[in-house]
This record gives C-alpha cells, sequence and structure tokens, in this order.
C-alpha cells in the first residue's frame, strides 16, 4: 500500500508542507466554475465523514439553494477516538484541504468558511493556522476558525452548525438539513477534510485520474486509521476496492492475526477475521453488504483480547457520548452498557442478555441523530460475531480468555 | 402517484408522556422507560382518524402525520 | 321572563361554572402529573379536561347573559366585556370579567394549538391559575347569599380539590416509569434548539 494521492509527496515526518513545496508538487489550483460540481460528479466522490454520501449532489443541493450566500464548513471535529486521518491530513498537507475549502467556496460562492477542528487535535490546528497565513489574503479574510469540542458527537453535521451558531455542540433534529439552514442560518456545506482534500486533487488531475486510482468497480482511494488493541497505530491510503484481508496481511505482516476486526469505527461493527478477506475497502459496496466504512477506521481484536470485554467497553463510551436530549438514547444505551458491563465482568444477572438483546432491537432510528443507530450497529455485530463468547461469559460465567482488566469497568 | 401519510416523531421534544401509545397502539408502543416506538409503514387510511388523535393529543406536540408523495 | 328566575339562573349558572372550572384544574393538575391508573388512561384526564372546559362556556355564557339582561341589576353590555365598567359591585364583578377573558384567551389559544406551537400555548394555559381565584372571589363578592350554606359549601369543596391537586403538583413527582433520578438526568441535558 504505497501513498498515492493525498499522502503521495515529502514524508510524514517533514511535518507541514509548505504552500509554496505544495503548489511546486501539485501544480495551482486550476480556476473553479460550475464544471467543477460535474466533474466531481464523474470522479464518483463520496464524503469521507462516515455517511459516504456522494460530494457533487452535496454541492449541488447548496448551489439549488435560493438566495443567501452559502457558508463551507470544514468538518475536521474527528471525534472517533480510534480514528487519526483527519489529523493526519491537516498536519501535513494543510494546503490540499484548504485549496478543497477555497474551490467550494469559489464554486458555491460562499464567503466565508470556517474551519472546525477537534479541540484536542492541537498539533493539527496549529498546522492548519500556520497555513492559513500563507493563503492569498481574500482567503484570509473570509476563513476563520472554530474549536470543536471533544466529543463523539461534535462531529455530527448538524451539531458542527449548532456549535458554530450557538456554541452547542449537539445534534439538532433536521429538517431543516445544514445544506437548507445552518451557519447563521445559510445554506451550509458541512465537508469532511480528506473529502475536500480528493476534491482538490480531482479538480487538478481529473475524474479519470481519480477513477483508475481505484480497483475495478471502485473510485479514488481511502485513508485509514490502523489500531491495534486500542491505540491508533497508523494512517494508511489504499486504492479503494482494495480487500480487507489485504490490508489486515499487510498491516499485521508476520506478527499473530487479530481474531476480529473493527471496520468503520465505533459505529462500525465487528468483522470475524477471515471470514470475509475479500471484503473490498469501498464505502458503497460494503453498505451493500451491511457494514460500513464509516470514517475508515480499522481496529484489530488481537486474539488475547476478549471481544465482550471490548464491545462493552465501546458500548461505554458511546453511552456516555450521547447528547442526553432523546429518551430512549439516555435510558436504552444506558443500561445497555451497565448490563454488558456486569455481563463483560461476568457477574450478569439471570436473563441479562436477553434483555440486552431486546433493548438493541429498540435502539435504532429512535433518536434525533444517527448515534443510537450507530451504537446499535456495533452491538449487533459484537453480539453475532462474539456469541459463543457472549453465551459463556453469560450462563457459565467464564471467559475463553480468562484475564478481565481494568478495561472492563 | 400516490399520497402516503406516515408518523413522525421530534425525538428531542419528545418526554415520554405516552398518550400517543394509549390513543393508537396499532402503530405506537412504549418501550420500558415509556418512549414511544413508531411503526414506519404508512398509515391505512382507515387508521388515519386516530393518528390525528394522537397527533393532537401530544403534550408538548412531538408527534406529526407526515406526507410524502410518492412515485408509482 | 320574571326577575327572580333570571337572577337564580345567573347564581345557578355559576355555581356549577365554579364546579366546572374547579374540575378542569384537578384534571389538568392530574395531567401535568401523568396521572394513571389501569381504569383511567393518561389521555383520558386531557380529554374531559377540554370537554368540561368547552361546556363551561355554555354555563358562563348562560351566567353572563342572564346577569346583562337583568333589570335589577343594570349591566348591560360593557360590565360584562370591560373589566370594572359596571356600577354594580364594581370591584367584584371585574375579577370575573377578568377571570372570564382569561379563559377565553386559554380556550382560543388551545383551540388554535398546532399553529401557535407549545411553548406560547404552554405560557398562555399558566394564566389559568389567576382566572380560577379569581372566579372564586367574584364568586365570593359579587353574590347576596355568599354566605348561604351552599354557596359555602360548594366553595369549600372547590377550594379544598384544587389546593390539594397543587399540593400534588409541587411536592410529588409525576407518575410514570422513570425513577427521580432518571427524570433529572433527562432534565439535566443541554437544551436542544426547538425548531
Amino acid at each position: 500500500m504505497n501513498s498515492i494521492s493525498l499522502l503521495a509527496g515529502p514524508d510524514r515526518a517533514s511535518g507541514a508542507e509548505p504552500m509554496r513545496d505544495h503548489l511546486v508538487r501539485l501544480g495551482p489550483m486550476p480556476p473553479s466554475g460550475p464544471v467543477v460540481v460535474d466533474l466531481l460528479e464523474r470522479s464518483g466522490l463520496r464524503g469521507c465523514g462516515g455517511a459516504a454520501f456522494p460530494a457533487a449532489t452535496k454541492w449541488r443541493a447548496v448551489a439549488a439553494q435560493p438566495d443567501a450566500a452559502p457558508v463551507i464548513l470544514v468538518n475536521g471535529a474527528e471525534g472517533e477516538p480510534l480514528s487519526g486521518k483527519d489529523r493526519l491530513l491537516m498536519e501535513i498537507r494543510p494546503h490540499l484541504v484548504l485549496d478543497g475549502a477555497a474551490l467550494a467556496a469559489e464554486t458555491l460562492g460562499a464567503q466565508e468558511v470556517v474551519l472546525y477542528i477537534g479541540a484536542s487535535h492541537s498539533v493539527a490546528s496549529e498546522a492548519m493556522a500556520r497555513a492559513l497565513r500563507e493563503r492569498p489574503e481574500s482567503e484570509r479574510r473570509r476563513t476563520r476558525m472554530v474549536s470543536a469540542p471533544a466529543h463523539y458527537v461534535s462531529g455530527e453535521e448538524s451539531a458542527a452548525v449548532h456549535y458554530v451558531n450557538d456554541g452547542v455542540a449537539l445534534p439538532t433534529t433536521v429538517p431543516p438539513r445544514p445544506f437548507e439552514r445552518g451557519v447563521a442560518g445559510r445554506p451550509t456545506l458541512v465537508q469532511n477534510v480528506e473529502t475536500l482534500a480528493h476534491a482538490a486533487m480531482i479538480v487538478r488531475f481529473g475524474a479519470e485520474w481519480f477513477r483508475g486510482l481505484a480497483h475495478d468497480g471502485s473510485v479514488g482511494t481511502a485513508l485509514l486509521t490502523i489500531s491495534r488493541a486500542g491505540a491508533v497505530q497508523t494512517v494508511v491510503e489504499v486504492p479503494q476496492g482494495l480487500a480487507l484481508g489485504d490490508v489486515v496481511g499487510a498491516v499485521c505482516g508476520t506478527s499473530s492475526p487479530p481474531s476480529a476486526i473493527l471496520l468503520g469505527g465505533y459505529f462500525g461493527a465487528w468483522v470475524a477475521a477471515g471470514s470475509v478477506p475479500d471484503l473490498p475497502i469501498d464505502p458503497a459496496m460494503l453498505r451493500a453488504r451491511g457494514y460500513t466504512l464509516g470514517c475508515g477506521v480499522l481496529a484489530m481484536l488481537p486474539a488475547a483480547r476478549c471481544g465482550v470485554v471490548e464491545t462493552s467497553r465501546i458500548l461505554n463510551y458511546l453511552a456516555g457520548q450521547i447528547a442526553r436530549q432523546c429518551g430512549p438514547c439516555v435510558f436504552g444505551l444506558r443500561s445497555i452498557a451497565d448490563a454488558l458491563h456486569r455481563i463483560a465482568a461476568r457477574s450478569s444477572g439471570d436473563d441479562e442478555l436477553h434483555r440486552v438483546q431486546r433493548w438493541a432491537g429498540q435502539l435504532a432510528g429512535r433518536g434525533a441523530c444517527r448515534h443510537p443507530d450507530g451504537a446499535a450497529s456495533l452491538l449487533h455485530s459484537g453480539l453475532a460475531v462474539f456469541a459463543d463468547e457472549f453465551a459463556l461469559h453469560q450462563q457459565q460465567r467464564r471467559c475463553s480468555v480468562g484475564t478481565i482488566t481494568a478495561e472492563a469497568a | 402517484m400516490t399520497k402516503t401519510e406516515t408518523l413522525y416523531v421530534d425525538r428531542i421534544r419528545c418526554d415520554g408522556h405516552g398518550l400517543c401509545a394509549e390513543l393508537f397502539p396499532e402503530m405506537i408502543q412504549l418501550d420500558d422507560w415509556g418512549y414511544p416506538i413508531i411503526g414506519s409503514a404508512p398509515i391505512p387510511p382507515s387508521l388515519l382518524a386516530h393518528a390525528r388523535r394522537a397527533v393532537a393529543s401530544c403534550p408538548v406536540l412531538a408527534l406529526h402525520v407526515a406526507h410524502m408523495r410518492t412515485s408509482p | 321572563m320574571s326577575d327572580t328566575i333570571l337572577w337564580y339562573t345567573t347564581r345557578g349558572a355559576g355555581a356549577v361554572s365554579l364546579l366546572l372550572l374547579t374540575g378542569i384544574m384537578v384534571l389538568g393538575l392530574l395531567a401535568r402529573m401523568r396521572f394513571a391508573t389501569d381504569r383511567w388512561p393518561r389521555f383520558l384526564s386531557a380529554a374531559v379536561h377540554r370537554d368540561l372546559a368547552l361546556m363551561t362556556l355554555v354555563f358562563l355564557g348562560l351566567h353572563i347573559v342572564t346577569a346583562v339582561v337583568d333589570p335589577f341589576t343594570h349591566l348591560g353590555l360593557v360590565a360584562a366585556t370591560v373589566p370594572f365598567g359596571s356600577y354594580y359591585r364594581t370591584f367584584w364583578l371585574g375579577l370575573g370579567t377578568i377571570s372570564f377573558e382569561l379563559m377565553l384567551a386559554i380556550i382560543v389559544t388551545s383551540l388554535l394549538r398546532p399553529r401557535i406551537g407549545a411553548r406560547l400555548w404552554r405560557g398562555i394555559h399558566w394564566l389559568a391559575y389567576a382566572a380560577w381565584p379569581l372566579a372564586v372571589f367574584h364568586g365570593f363578592g359579587t353574590g347576596t347569599d355568599a354566605f348561604s350554606l351552599w354557596l359555602l359549601a360548594i366553595t369549600v369543596v372547590c377550594v379544598t380539590a384544587v389546593a390539594v391537586a397543587v399540593s400534588w403538583r409541587l411536592v410529588g413527582a409525576p407518575s410514570g416509569p422513570l425513577t427521580a433520578d432518571q427524570r433529572a438526568a433527562m432534565a439535566g441535558a443541554a437544551p436542544g434548539p426547538r425548531r
């Protein structure tokens, strides 16, 4: 897996690529215009924040809004703990992100650009701020930086807009969606930093070039964050359509293979290792097979760790990260997390697993945002992939891995 | 083109009063904490009156009947 | 029409109105406290509350019309619509006029609730806590037989009922499956925008 597009160029250790080098290496940005949206459509570019919504469709939706000048919200919140790709992109290729933002602003006639960057991503913020100072006056005047609170939900589209407007990073009831009414009531394009970086490359090198980077049936590349045992290891760029088994093999090399893989982050799903090695890294194809690429997280569960404990830990984290605006999430998710904790600790009551399964079925679609849906998806996959382990914990109060660490708490 | 009506609840406004489930049990049940589980299927025309009564009964006006036009 | 009949109708319809208003207050508080039993579902409190309100309009209408046309009191339409606009027991009658107009505001906003939204509707609805006591004082102050046994008994029953219901509202917890801690967890959430 080589750095093909976004991560091509100077080594990561060199830090942020300065504007001069960036322009010499990639060439200047072509002038923008309405053809840009057609170009994006032909390229097949999809959003990289988790929803994988076709970028051109989103841009068109914003452009179609009458009167008010739109706003571009560059989403670099990256609230997912296991994800590091957005951070990396902002740290080493800030001008690529800013190119994408400028492209969106000029194409859609926006007079305001908001850089929404996670508060804990200090290196990335620094790099973006320094890069902004190198940009032309017209860009600097219309761009401002907003620090996103370090919560899981703050990267959600409506939460980002809500925070910029009212200082509250909580999702809102949609409709209206941000593309209709967002920052300051104006049509707002909320786009992930990776998506904008891809757009900046597409407009330079063409839709065909972008499509050609991938395997057959897919388009472009994707940034994946590889984690192992709960810690971020590295970020890689892969051609879309690459098989999951190939990625895992390349990353693990000769070390022991994982027992399971968490694909898509905390809103994704567990995949039993080796069960679907040919699963393609492509958001549309994954969705067709019932999975999600999410924000490109690939977390590997070592054989020495218990899937039940991991699932319990993740659900507990998600239950703590809710906006607390909707009853089914506040009570349902918390009850599930508490019950899972007891199951993981091998001290569950009778029927506890059965209750979890019942509640799990009542979680999806019952909140104002996708948080309970994401949690439900992860939970269902955990209950399926680790079914035997769950039964062992619940019925015999044993764990096949043996050690229960403090992480179960 | 057919018109379909479905139930939609504003999850942030909803406070689990539960009057909707009492008045429209065919498509609304309550979970363990009193919050509604809404059926997503189109509301049969024969039950539309019950749906509207449930909508009117909500103390916080969280429940709505959403109209959709679908092409055949 | 005989003057005495008019007078008794005014008094009688007034007393019935007070009883109905008390029923409305109690049911409104039951609804607020999410009261329910196996045989009394939650929607019933709200539904009967609304039906009684509409019925009260009938009796209040009778009360006001008979009072206005009564030649003994020379009230006229002004007294019925302008607070403190009558010469007869100006102050106590005025309380009744205010009370009636507050009720009208509450009823009209309730009928228009889907259009005006929950916040405005709830704000106006709070005026009920003013309308009811004003009606009680009005009854006390305007009647020549204010201290007759039957009216006294009715007033005592009404005041007691509302006092008990309000006390429950002030010190009690709403019914339902949630514990006090759980309700606090929801209440403590940062407010989302109401669009």
